[in-house]
């Protein structure tokens, strides 16, 4: 479904370049939910980015769904980025639009009938359980709310991937578990193929099969969830900050 | 007091004139900020090396434009534009030609007010939007320019009370307007009254447009 192909990032003058992502093979699976773990700064959302193209990749191919994304002419990669959902810890919501018109833009984006838009728009809002919210503006709603309405969105265009930044990382722990219950049950129903970034050990056990540790623009360690064999120091690191923190937890501060 | 409503009186025509020819340029000047300033700082916005639809050297030009016509001190302006308001308003004196140096000096100044308004949408909006296959356009007019309405209108308020008072300099081409009639009766032929009636109107108006436009900002902000 997912396939990137030797995807990598480098920022900055030839001279002084920064490589926020190395070399990277990658591929998920239709119906996968694949974790990208790590710090801040490690990658993991440039990684997210390479997959709809938000960033372009400095090189290698980023190939969905038999597609390659990175052979695609401006408006034909409009096209298929309108195919993949994407979700963000700030929710991103339009504060002038109440949570239907919300769910609506990007139905509005691709050019669908006005008649179209309300039908998707409000099976949408059902499908995360906000059918009563339709007219509430994005401040009258809660943390929780909010981030239902976005993945509303993100579900409109019956994107069959899903990308999540952070998706719960603003949220308190009961809404934020409620939150990933739907991107589960999401998974499950509708066979969604997710890639979701988080810094929390605990999102990544609860919804998904396998994760990526990135340190440094790197893939450091690939882990399959279930039965968790971590081999890099980080890897192993994320598993014991789940036990709870003590001191020793702590990394040497050169690494962090 | 009685001087005052003798003023009011012997004055009133001229008065009412004056309000009318301050009503008119600032109006034009408005219309001018609203249907080219905008546009402008849209472009100054969306071609920037971050922005929506880089082109640097697009951005470069429309930059320096701007800050040239924003470095003319206004009295030179209204000078140098003489000919050109004679060419397009037929006229190089009075209200029409004062409007005509107004507006070229609210246009850039209007357009990096949007900039600045359209910077400050969270960039997030504009990575959804990029998420959702948006094209810029569709950016722009569904997005950014919703988002900035409020921060937008209340740039305009601010540029609408500056430029009533700043259409009294307008008086030095006989714009006419509440500023002139207040400099050539109340100063020069010393009716204090009459100047005294000036500001007062000017204050009123200033006030209005403070209060219109808060209004406004508050009637489309949903946050």
């Amino acid at each position: 479904m997912i396939e990137l192909q030797a995807v990598a990032k480098v920022y900055g003058p030839p001279q002084a370049p920064v490589h926020a992502l190395r070399p990277t093979d990658l591929s998920i699976a239709g119906g996968q939910v694949l974790g990208l773990l790590g710090f801040s700064g490690a990658g993991k959302s440039t990684l997210l980015r390479l997959v709809n193209l938000l960033e372009k990749p400095s090189a290698g191919r980023v190939i969905l769904d038999g597609q390659d994304l990175t052979a695609l002419s401006a408006a034909d990669l409009r096209q298929a980025r309108q195919q993949v959902g994407m979700i963000f810890q700030q929710f991103n919501l339009l504060s002038h639009r109440n949570a239907l018109d919300n769910v609506a833009f990007a139905l509005e984006v691709a050019g669908l009938s006005a008649s179209v838009r309300r039908e998707r728009s409000r099976e949408a809002l059902a499908a995360v359980g906000l059918s009563d919210k339709e007219s509430a503006f994005p401040a009258q709603l809660s943390g929780g709310q909010k981030q239902r309405v976005a993945i509303a969105r993100a579900l409109a265009m019956r994107p069959k991937i899903l990308l999540s930044d952070e998706a719960t990382s603003a949220l308190d722990p009961h809404t934020a578990l409620s939150i990933l219950r739907l991107l589960k049950q999401l998974n499950r129903e509708r066979g969604m193929t997710m890639v979701v970034v988080t810094h929390d050990i605990k999102v990544a056990s609860y919804l998904c099969g396998q994760s990526v540790v990135l340190e440094k623009g790197q893939v450091v360690d690939r882990i399959d969830m279930q039965a968790p064999q971590p081999v890099s120091r980080l890897g192993k690191f994320f598993f014991e900050t789940a036990k709870g923190w003590t001191d020793e937890t702590l990394l040497p501060q050169e690494d962090a | 007091m009685n001087d005052l409503l003798r003023a009011w009186v012997e004055f009133g025509p001229d008065l009412w004139k004056a309000t009318s020819d301050t009503f008119l340029m600032v109006g034009v000047t408005l219309i001018s900020a609203v249907l080219v300033g905008t546009p402008l700082g849209v472009l100054l916005f969306v071609t920037s090396a971050q922005g929506l639809y880089p082109r640097p050297v697009l951005n470069r030009v429309a930059a320096y434009l701007v800050n040239v016509l924003r470095s003319f001190p206004f009295i030179i302006l209204l000078v140098l534009l003489i000919p050109f308001s004679r060419v397009v308003v037929g006229t190089s004196i009075g209200p029409k030609a004062a409007a005509v140096a107004l507006s070229f000096a609210v246009i850039p100044y209007f357009a990096r007010l949007v900039e600045q308004n359209l910077r400050d949408v969270p960039r997030g909006m504009i990575e959804m939007a990029r998420a959702c296959g948006a094209t810029p356009l569709q950016t722009i007019v569904k997005v950014l320019i919703p988002e900035a309405l409020p921060a937008l209108v209340g740039s305009l308020t601010v540029t609408a009370t500056g430029f009533i008072a700043y259409s009294a300099v307008a008086g030095a081409v006989g714009a006419g307007g509440l500023g002139d009639l207040a400099i050539r009766y109340g100063y020069y032929r010393f009716e204090t009254s009459v100047m005294i009636w000036c500001v007062i109107i000017m204050f009123v108006l200033v006030q209005c447009t403070q209060w219109l436009g808060d209004w406004l900002a508050r009637c489309v902000d949903r946050r």
